[in-house]
């Protein structure tokens, strides 16, 4: 098999999982029913499949034995929770010949599941680990390494908050009305921190597509399908797009740490950033103005020394302006003190660092590598160090620390 | 709860040690990852460790002494040091981990330190 079809069929996989999990899990408002029940039935193809072989419709086959394994369990608990789940299930059950084709295509139920897994009533760490499991069936151990947590630590808080979903009786319908904004921004917020732990997994010598990050966009992209009308959807995507689209130039030739200032921008995927462009105008057309457009912008705003050889300082400080009104975080707080500082004004930058809470900066690298940058940029030099050695104390990457001690301690370049 | 952070070295990063032209950048990546705990106000106590070729090791087999240079087991990674730290569960500590300088090319293995023994009655 060609490297192409291999990687057809692992999306085509992909794909098919999280749509038969949701179908699965939608009508019997059990995560994980519908999970083993799944697990079962792609066991029953790997035993059947090769002595029989592949059945007409694999699709069809799979769910049908599926389903049967549901109301198997459900029979021999003798109760489910909404007896209108098992009239539907007995009457598929009725005319279940497995190699019958399947009269009707599978309803895509994915958002509905994402809006489940991202559920206010579950612990809001585990909401995105939660949907790679069950929206891409990524392996969990692959997830922990991500999220740097012990795989037995990660498995035991998915079945914990697939137990909640089962037993608080979480609504698989998709929220409306007043409560959707919130509900689908708490699925964006797991589909960036997935992004996000992608983004800093990503070392110089790693050519392959990190699969967070792939994920993640594919997430987003999915999210933009089945909410069309969500700004912020769109503001997701562009954002994750436009930092996507330097990943060629984040480390140079020789595998060293380049930032973003001093990245070479013919390096950049112009194509993507006109598409994350595209898709930040779609946006604001609709008129929600939200965080994720406004970290967008400011990062389209960065993407514009591609067109023009500067970056609009004084026009990021506004953006980070908006940003703080409406989600005052740590990061927004510390991207608008190195904004200020590079608009003109390193000693406001400073104080607007001063006015961040202390308890916060204890782990927060980005906090100490602003403070070394705007102290050298006002010519305290020593102080500048003291502040660069904290950041390279908290820095996870090694290319990144090396860039670090290179760029502030000229005396211990890393090896 | 408190924690080992076991700091488990390859040869390469022992010998970049002793290179003058390595040295400062080995060290400094340390202090500065070792200052940023104490800042942070969780550590206990810690200590670097000389290389294993510093080390003796000694057993009693069969009513036998036997003493050794260097390390009993020949392994690639060896102990280079270790801190204990006090935070609040294990994702603060595997945190903590994974930003050590000995994480690049060798471990950092986290182990919660056993409590005292109850009082005898």
């Amino acid at each position: 098999m060609t490297d192409d079809v291999a990687i057809a069929a692992a999306a085509a996989a992909r794909e098919a999982y999280g749509r038969r999990l949701s179908w699965l899990a939608w009508q019997w408002r059990d995560l994980e029913a519908a999970e083993d029940a799944l697990a079962t039935a792609l066991l029953a193809a790997l035993e059947h499949w090769p002595k029989t072989g592949i059945p007409a419709s694999p699709e069809a086959w799979l769910m049908t034995v599926a389903k049967r394994a549901l109301l198997q369990v459900a029979r021999h608990r003798r109760l489910t929770r909404d007896p209108a789940v098992t009239a539907m299930l007995d009457d598929e059950f009725a005319h279940d010949d497995p190699d019958a084709p399947l009269l009707q295509p599978i309803p895509d139920h994915r958002l509905q599941l994402m809006f489940v897994c991202a559920h206010p009533a579950l612990d809001a760490r585990v909401h995105a680990a939660l949907m790679l499991q069950t929206v891409l069936g990524l392996d969990a151990r692959q997830i922990a390494s991500a999220f740097l947590l012990p795989p037995a630590t990660l498995a035991q808080r998915l079945v914990r908050a697939k137990k909640r979903i089962r037993d608080a009786g979480l609504r698989f319908e998709p929220p409306e009305g007043p409560e959707l904004p919130a509900r689908l921004q708490a699925v964006l917020e797991a589909i960036y921190a997935a992004f996000s732990l992608g983004w800093d997994a990503v070392a110089p010598d790693d050519h392959t597509p990190s699969d967070l990050i792939d994920e993640a966009l594919y997430l987003a992209k999915l999210v933009v399908a089945l909410q069309p009308d969500s700004a912020e959807a769109m503001g997701l995507l562009a954002l994750m797009l436009l930092c996507e689209s330097r990943r060629g130039a984040r480390f140079d030739r020789d595998g060293a740490f380049v930032p973003l200032h001093a990245q070479d921008c013919a390096r950049w995927d112009r194509a993507m950033i006109v598409d994350a462009n595209q898709w930040l105008w779609r946006a604001s057309a609709l008129r929600q103005p939200g965080p994720f457009q406004l970290e967008a912008a400011i990062q389209a705003a960065h993407a514009q020394r591609a067109f023009t050889g500067t970056v609009p300082w004084a026009g990021i400080v506004t953006l980070y302006r908006h940003l703080l009104r409406i989600a005052p975080t740590i990061g927004a707080q510390v991207g608008h003190a190195v904004a200020t500082g590079e608009a003109g004004d390193p000693v406001q930058g400073l104080a607007l660092l001063d006015r961040i809470d202390t308890a916060s900066i204890d782990r927060y690298q980005p906090y100490w590598v602003a403070r070394a940058h705007l102290l050298a940029l006002t010519g305290e030099a020593g102080a500048s160090r003291v502040a660069a050695t904290r950041a390279i104390g908290l820095t996870l990457q090694p290319a990144v620390r090396a860039y670090l001690q290179g760029h502030y301690h000229a005396a211990d370049r890393a090896p | 709860m408190q924690y080992m952070l076991i700091y488990k070295e390859t040869a390469e990063d022992f010998a970049l040690r002793e290179d003058p032209a390595t040295a400062d950048a080995y060290w400094g990546a340390w202090s500065a990852y070792i200052g940023s705990i104490a800042q942070a106000g969780i550590m206990l106590s810690g200590n670097g460790l000389q290389p294993p070729h510093a080390g003796t090791t000694v057993r009693l087999r069969d009513g036998k002494r036997q003493v050794q240079d260097g390390p009993f087991a020949d392994s690639k990674e060896h102990l280079g040091g270790y801190v204990i730290i006090e935070v609040p569960a294990l994702d603060d500590a595997l945190e903590w981990a994974a930003r050590s300088p000995a994480c690049a090319r060798g471990s950092t293995e986290i182990r919660p330190v056993l409590p005292p023994p109850p009082a005898r009655a």
